[in-house]
């Protein structure tokens, strides 16, 4: 059955990481389905919301709303950005007292999906097809592993991948330390959760770090690159959307 | 020898977070100790309460329990007095630490007591008790091992539950050696509990007063509970012929049957015990069986401010089982002290700022101390939704900046960056000339593929990591470019 997919590509991946969304336009047209993408969408407001910023968050939760509330699934390749329309757009509208606001928050929030969650538990697709030649290793992200509790989707997907050299990372649930402004505001406790977290990429000898949050994984790439590890990071729609005939991704 | 304590209790400036937290990070000794007595515990309690087939349940049951105190504690206050005073004991009210010192060190010295012992209390931590006493001319003795090693010390506690968690058996030897007067002494945890058994012993039988905290007390009946491992609070609460207990006006819970689910939620998540070696229950007096004076304290010290807070007030639900601390990835790395309180690691980052009141400068740093990851949220036994509270803390925080900072809260580079940027996603043409500037505005720090030094606040990024430049393309330009729009 194809869906109509409205993609909530993120302000983050919009700018920084297009290959992203590029991947996740190329899966899922693989898979059948028609994307669309409101080009009136920017930004969710998470970072103002998580630091404190919530008046300025308001008018964004709302342009959010008016724009995605027409869709029958709005998918994201962002496990925090979608744990903050589903999880703390209804906190955002309760702290106004707007009723009108959270009732429509929370009825879009059941349409909002993070990418793996989708393709597995609403599609209840594990094998997309892909083949990614290469020894992987995944950080569950703390937003999609805790607010969204996407449990073992992303790990479903990633063991179907043909040709996947998949490795446990230990210590996997820990946060690598990202955390928003919280990377720049604490930026030494920050780096010292980042050093466990490459401690424990190093020890798998993986030659790729995925999750499902670029936010993290450019943490997580900053400090590999840094020490020149000879680690890449590589968001997980780019490993689903390998195929055999493009393998350099 | 002792080192001045620099805490958001005590009068004056405490340093913010990040400054204590930098300090921490440099301490190789502190960070081993810490990283692998929280690990251990953390792993122990996940296997304990794998047990539990109803845990998620019992959760649900300790929050609803909490809830319902918390929406009627005035009653609940007024039903406990009532109780414990028809038990024989005396019920005094304070508003602040100062009174409820007042109130210990004017019980004390009606009966000529020169020497206290002390259960490990937190709630006498907050209040600074022991230097209140001290200065009364009173000795206090704390009898938990950890407290005793950390009074010795002349230090802090730096964890809710195992006060002296950043130190190993090396350097407990060493403070035993040099100030319990023992010529002899191995770093064996059992030499180690022996040389501080026979120094408290004597204490126990000498004391005229001891004082407690409580983990519980049951309006019904008017009975107060402390949970122990050592059985050093047992002495203290039965020993001394008065006892005086000191504790925050959220313990209160209302029936001795909600003990039910408490005593399930607390041993495992604090010491992974199914039940802890020593519980204490004393309702008011017995006839020639134990104290035979009891006073019981009851604290506010802020505490009414955060039922005030519809937000905030779950943070009184906690029952300081320390989970929080165990599984923190923040606390794991910086220890207690860096969060220069009494009250450390995610449930003091929500705690502390409310009991002292938003806009103080050390404090308003603590709601910023976590990278909001959720560990903290999914092992509380009572369901505090910490990183929900830590939002709505910052929330206040800005706030108060904007509200009470004047014109330098308004120039503040945070508030004016956020206010530009929320313009900017407000508006999509706005957000795309945006996106344009930053491809433009990099170019003097993209070297060769990635920038390795950023200006200003965000330097802390590069400090060790490099930043990934902006792509040429943007996504929605390589859609517009597809789809021909």
């Amino acid at each position: 059955m194809a869906v109509r997919v409205a993609l909530f590509i993120t302000c983050f991946n919009d700018t920084l990481f297009p290959e992203t969304g590029r991947a996740t336009v190329q899966l899922l047209e693989r898979l059948g389905h028609e994307v669309d993408f409101p080009l009136e969408q920017t930004c969710c407001g998470q970072m103002h919301f998580n630091t404190g910023y919530a008046r300025e968050t308001i008018p964004l939760v709302r342009r959010f709303v008016k724009i995605f509330r027409g869709y029958e699934a709005v998918v994201s390749p962002s496990g925090s950005c979608v744990g903050m329309v589903r999880e703390l757009y209804p906190m955002a509208a309760k702290l106004i007292n707007d009723r009108q606001l959270l009732y429509e928050v929370e009825e879009l929030a059941s349409k909002v999906f993070e990418l793996s969650e989708f393709l597995v538990n609403k599609l209840e697709v594990a094998d997309v097809g892909a083949f990614y030649p290469h020894r992987v290793t995944y950080h569950p992200t703390c937003h999609s592993l805790r607010m969204l509790k996407v449990g073992d989707a992303p790990v479903r997907l990633l063991e179907n991948v043909r040709g996947i050299d998949f490795v446990e990372l230990p210590e996997k649930e820990e946060c690598c330390g990202f955390g928003g402004t919280f990377a720049v505001k604490n930026a030494d406790t920050s780096v010292a959760m980042l050093s466990d977290k490459l401690r424990h990429i190093l020890d798998t000898e993986a030659e790729v770090c995925t999750a499902g949050d670029n936010s993290c994984l450019m943490h997580v790439g900053g400090g590999l690159e840094r020490l020149r590890a000879g680690v890449k990071t590589v968001h997980l729609a780019q490993i689903l959307a390998s195929t055999e005939e493009d393998t350099n991704r | 020898m002792t080192k001045e304590a620099s805490d958001a209790f005590a009068p004056g400036k405490t340093p913010h977070f990040e400054e204590s937290a930098k300090v921490s990070l440099a301490d190789t000794q502190l960070r081993h100790n810490i990283g692998k007595a929280t690990r251990s515990i953390r792993e122990k309690r996940a296997v304990s309460v794998e047990e539990l087939p109803d845990w998620q349940e019992l959760r649900e049951a300790g929050r609803a329990l909490k809830e319902r105190t918390m929406r009627h504690l005035d009653e609940y206050l007024l039903q406990l007095e009532e109780s414990v005073t028809r038990a024989g004991g005396h019920v005094h009210w304070a508003r602040s630490a100062e009174e409820a010192n007042r109130v210990v060190a004017g019980v004390a010295k009606s009966h000529d007591a020169r020497e206290v012992v002390k259960v490990k209390s937190i709630a006498t931590e907050e209040t600074k008790l022991n230097e209140y006493l001290e200065n009364e001319g009173m000795q206090v003795f704390e009898t938990d091992l950890a407290e005793l090693i950390i009074q010795l010390a002349g230090e802090t506690s730096s964890h809710i539950l195992v006060p002296a968690i950043h130190k190993n058996r090396a350097e407990i030897r060493e403070i035993f050696l040099r100030e319990l007067g023992v010529d002899e002494l191995s770093d064996d945890p059992k030499d180690l509990t022996n040389a501080a058994r026979l120094y408290l012993r004597e204490k126990f039988l000498n004391a005229r007063v001891g004082v407690s905290g409580a983990n519980f007390a049951v309006a019904e009946t008017g009975t107060v509970c402390v949970v122990e491992s050592e059985g050093n609070g047992r002495m203290c609460t039965t020993l001394p012929p008065v006892l005086v207990t000191l504790m925050g006006i959220e313990k209160v819970i209302p029936a001795w049957q909600d003990f039910e689910v408490f005593m399930q939620l607390l041993p495992r998540s604090s010491t992974a015990e199914r039940m802890s070696p020593y519980t204490s229950f004393w309702t008011g007096v017995s006839k020639d069986d134990g104290p035979q004076e009891f006073h019981l304290v009851l604290l506010d010290n802020g505490r009414t401010a955060v039922l005030a807070d519809e937000v905030g007030r779950q943070t009184l639900y906690c029952i300081r089982c320390s989970a929080c601390l165990n599984v923190c990835p923040v606390y794991e790395r910086t220890g207690g002290h860096a969060y220069n309180s009494v009250y450390p690691g995610p449930i003091g980052a929500i705690l502390t700022p409310q009991l002292v009141g938003i806009g103080k400068q050390g404090s308003d740093s603590l709601p910023y101390a976590s990278s909001l990851c959720g560990a903290c949220y999914e092992v509380c036994p009572v369901k505090i939704n910490i990183p929900e509270v830590l939002v709505h803390l910052r929330g206040r925080v800005v706030r108060y900046r904007k509200d009470e900072g004047g014109l330098k809260g308004k120039l503040d580079p945070e508030n004016v960056a956020m206010k530009a940027l929320a313009k900017t996603f407000s508006d999509r043409r706005l957000y795309e000339a945006a996106q344009k500037a930053s491809r433009i505005g990099q170019w003097p720090l993209a070297r060769k593929g990635s920038i390795h030094r950023l200006p200003g606040r965000l330097a802390g990024w590069t400090e060790a990591r490099d930043l990934k430049p902006t792509p040429r393309q943007t996504f929605r330009e390589w859609w517009k470019s597809r789809n021909g729009s």
